[in-house]
């Protein structure tokens, strides 16, 4: 057992707990964070996926020990208040879920790909989106809504160019 | 079965996993039911078996009592709020958001207004379980009903109130407007401070399906802001204060006993250990700290000899269980002279087609948080049948149901694959020897291996057809797999259909489309080997057999969509399959590529064309169609579980494969609207075609015939 200061979603954490332990588990079980889901605890399936300074990274695979200096972002911490976040805006919009439980996932991932790449072509998401698994099968629509997002993304960072 | 007839309690006969559970009627004073809603007015509907409503005398009711039979019930509190309530469970198909349109159409009321109250054994009134494509031909329609009786129920009390006739007065956006006199009047007004009953009688006025204005249109997902915002508590989210971590010993094989058992070094640990029978399982602070427990238990276990999966198909045609079988009259179906035609027939075709087991997979895997009050038990569980979980933990615990309550959070998808209580019963049981709440959630390779699967199933198809493309004979017999889909909509004159129920060598049961989808697959595949026989067009010989309109239609709706009869490339191929499956029609359009140096094999382009009656959500309709034929695809082409002496062998992500974004083909929907007909369920039907439509496709490009699920496992040699 050790005392593991954490930053998620900009708040600092400490957490006694054994180093080795999975993130996704401290998440969940201490910090109360359940959003990040498990679905089948070896990096396949994509729904305990956060972002680790920006990059996506499967929390059920990652030590907890090995996060303290990084900034962790989940599900919850995407929105700024009431304003989601734009790819939170395209998946309901976009219907592109059904039972929600790899929402979370999908898109933490999606968030990092439009970091790297602010428009990416269908290949590119298709692609990056693939260590991603939805059982009920919106794989469609999850690209639709991510080609959503990277357009009202770039016409609001164009406004914002205009703007200066 | 016409649509006209809508089955009360629809029990396929392969759904094994489920145990005769006894029909329970909820019992609620009118009281007690004000007591907890509040004032205002309160809807019923009456389950009404036709010798029940004689002997009472219709809906009529003395004093204080209200039915026994209610199905559903609805409520508009005095704050114009709307609960409704049924014990139907939402796990992605949606029926939150498409029961709230129902209700919204009838009532009046805004969408958002609606609060739905869904598969809480206390709360809710029984329900059989969420499976079978039933939810929208019948609860929709029950809901429909009780709340256009509220709607009328609040159009009397404005009535009454102003002293006018109820013909002038429309309903509309939570009031009642009396447009001629320009005065209107909230439904919250209407019941202040009073306690009102209804229940829904025939006569109740239902808005026909071409004049509905919020169902039959798009609706998104009611509470989806929750879900992209990881607000939503799962089964696996739930929690309680002072909660313990479960963990359960699992056995090596299936069926081992257990012989010794060791658990003092766990209880060291600090992690409490239960043993009752063959059960070992432990309770800790974090599931860390119970995960080694368990690995510092030691046990020895008993193993028995069982057969694999390489010997599957051999062994299910060897155990059978002919004259034992449960599902009565699903088992045999006799028309005309099979023997004769055959033997006169101008081309006989015998082949076999097989199918695996396959996990349903759902991406959260089974999970329960129990809760012990004394004797009471309270149980957070997703599952499809909560009040067939109450009555497993009441069995389990030996208390009455009246002291189990079971609760299903909106879950992590099903498929079928949730209808058992395991889950419920394993965390109960360690909670009440811990005696403090438990949660346990399965892991993923414990969800592959302990829960159950889509039967597998070999399928013998003999057939008689005349030169001019007529189909004589028919014999099918299905060992395993089910007996759902399994008669043929097209005309033929002799038939021979049997189930033959076997002793499976793994434990099986419900999955999406059940039986259906091996069915279709070998009379959907057996059809174009038959029209490849006499050189006939694929399309153009079904059509020859099948006079069914609704099927017809589908069919040649989707071969429009398709481009069926366009010409192909090198490596390219097209191929269809379709059928009728829990009222509702479907064909289904593949395009695949080969390649035949390497072996791959791509599904490039799907078309499905389905009707389902009056469309009550078409995007989520749309969404529905789409999932199942991503989700046939695994099925299709490449999951099957591998297993030998009790054993699972690829239970892991990582060794089952399952559809992910780069083997999704293009898919198009067309969509059927019949507002003629009434509303039946989506979300298994669309599935159906789609294996039997590649087989057929691959065999276009390739003329090899594939008769087994999955095709390509490992790739597509044709050389």
């Amino acid at each position: 057992m050790a005392s593991i200061h954490l930053t998620v979603n900009g708040k600092p954490y400490a957490v006694d707990t054994d180093p080795q332990t999975s993130l996704l588990s401290v998440l969940r079980e201490q910090l109360d964070l359940t959003g990040s889901k498990y679905g089948c605890g070896e990096g396949q399936c994509g729904a305990c996926t956060v972002l680790l300074d920006g990059k996506a990274q499967r929390s059920c695979i990652t030590r907890v020990g090995a996060v303290s200096q990084r900034l962790i972002t989940t599900i919850e911490g995407l929105a700024n208040g009431e304003h989601l976040h734009p790819v939170q805006e395209a998946f309901l919009e976009a219907g592109a879920m059904q039972c929600g439980y790899c929402t979370s996932g999908m898109i933490m991932s999606a968030v990092a790909l439009l970091q790297r790449n602010p428009s990416p072509g269908v290949g590119e998401i298709v692609n990056f989106m693939d260590g991603n698994v939805c059982r009920c099968g919106t794989y469609p629509r999850i690209v639709s809504a991510i080609q959503k997002a990277a357009k009202v993304a770039s016409a609001a960072s164009a406004a914002k160019g205009a703007g200066r | 079965m016409s649509e006209k007839t809508l089955p009360r309690v629809p029990m396929e006969p392969e759904r094994y996993e489920l145990a005769a559970a006894a029909p329970y009627h909820f019992d609620l004073g009118r009281r007690e039911f004000f007591k907890f809603l509040g004032a205002g007015l309160l809807v019923v509907s009456v389950l009404k078996p036709a010798v029940i409503a004689q002997e009472s005398g219709g809906a009529r009711r003395r004093g204080d009592s209200l039915p026994k039979e209610i199905d559903a019930w609805l409520h508009v509190a005095e704050s114009g709020t709307v609960t409704v309530y049924t014990g139907k469970a939402e796990m992605g198909q949606n029926i939150r958001t498409s029961l709230s349109q129902a209700v919204a159409e009838e009532l009046h009321v805004p969408i958002e207004s609606i609060d739905m109250v869904m598969g809480d054994t206390q709360l809710t009134p029984f329900d059989m379980g969420t499976f079978g494509s039933r939810t929208t031909p019948t609860m929709n329609l029950q809901l429909r009903k009780v709340a256009a009786a509220a709607r009328e129920m609040m159009i009397g009390l404005a009535a009454a109130q102003w002293q006018t006739d109820r013909q002038h007065l429309v309903a509309a956006d939570g009031k009642v407007t009396d447009p001629q006199n320009k005065r209107s009047v909230e439904y919250a007004a209407l019941t202040k401070g009073q306690q009102l009953t209804q229940t829904v009688t025939p006569e109740t006025p239902l808005i026909p399906a071409a004049n509905w204005k919020v169902a039959g249109r798009s609706a998104l997902k009611v509470d989806g802001r929750d879900f992209v915002t990881g607000r939503h508590r799962y089964p696996s989210d739930q929690k309680l204060p002072a909660m313990l971590y479960g963990k359960v010993l699992r056995p090596p094989s299936f069926g081992a006993t257990l012989l010794s058992l060791e658990t003092q070094k766990a209880e060291q640990m600090g992690a409490t250990a239960v043993h009752d029978g063959n059960f070992v399982g432990v309770a800790a602070a974090s599931t860390e700290l119970a995960v080694a427990a368990i690995a510092a238990i030691h046990a020895e276990w008993k193993s028995e000899p069982q057969p694999s999966s390489k010997e599957l198909f051999d062994y299910l045609r060897k155990n059978t269980v002919e004259g034992k079988d449960p599902t009565g009259d699903g088992d045999r179906y006799d028309l005309g002279a099979v023997d004769q035609a055959l033997s006169s027939a101008d081309h006989r075709l015998q082949q076999t087609y097989t199918v695996s087991y396959i996990a349903h997979t759902p991406l959260e895997p089974r999970a329960a948080l129990a809760k012990w009050d004394g004797d009471h038990l309270t149980v957070w569980t997703g599952t499809q049948r909560p009040f067939g979980v109450r009555g497993q933990l009441a069995e389990a615990f030996r208390i009455p149901e009246e002291q189990v309550r079971v609760l299903m959070p909106d879950t992590g998808s099903g498929y079928g694959g949730k209808h058992t209580g395991e889950t419920a019963i394993e965390a109960a049981r360690l909670a009440r020897s811990a005696k403090r709440p438990v949660k346990l959630v399965w892991t993923r390779e414990e969800e592959f291996t302990w829960a159950y699967f889509r039967p597998a199933g070999v399928i013998d198809v003999t057939s008689g057809v005349r030169s001019d493309g007529t189909i004589t004979a028919w014999e099918f017999h299905n060992y395993n797999s089910g007996s759902a889909g399994i008669r043929t909509y097209y005309e033929i004159p002799n038939q021979r259909i049997v189930f033959h129920a076997v002793n499976s060598p793994l434990r099986q049961g419900s999955y999406r489309a059940l039986a259906a989808t091996a069915n279709h697959f070998a009379r959907e595949s057996h059809m174009d080997e038959m029209a490849h026989t006499v050189k006939m067009d694929s399309l153009e010989f079904r059509l020859k057999n099948l006079k069914d309109e609704r099927l017809r239609a589908v069919f040649e709706a989707a071969a429009k969509q398709f481009g069926w009869g366009k010409s192909k490339a090198a490596g390219q191929g097209f191929g269809m399959g379709g059928g009728y499956e829990k009222l509702g029609n479907i064909a289904t359009f593949a395009e695949v590529h080969v390649d035949r140096q390497s072996g791959d094999m791509k599904v490039v382009r799907v078309v499905s064309a389905f009707e389902c009656g009056a469309i009550v959500n078409p995007d989520g309709l749309r969404n529905q169609i789409e999932g199942s034929n991503v989700q046939g695809l695994g099925g299709a082409l490449f999951e099957a579980i591998e297993f030998d002496n009790g054993k699972v062998l690829n239970g892991r992500m990582s060794e089952y494969r399952v559809p992910r974004f780069s083997d999704v083909p293009v898919l198009e929907t067309v969509l059927l609207d019949r507002k003629d007909i009434p509303s039946v369920g989506a979300g298994e039907c669309p599935m159906i075609g789609l294996a039997p439509a590649i087989a057929n496709a691959i065999f276009d490009a390739t003329g090899v015939r594939l008769r087994s699920l999955p095709l390509v496992p490992n790739g597509l040699k044709t050389t």
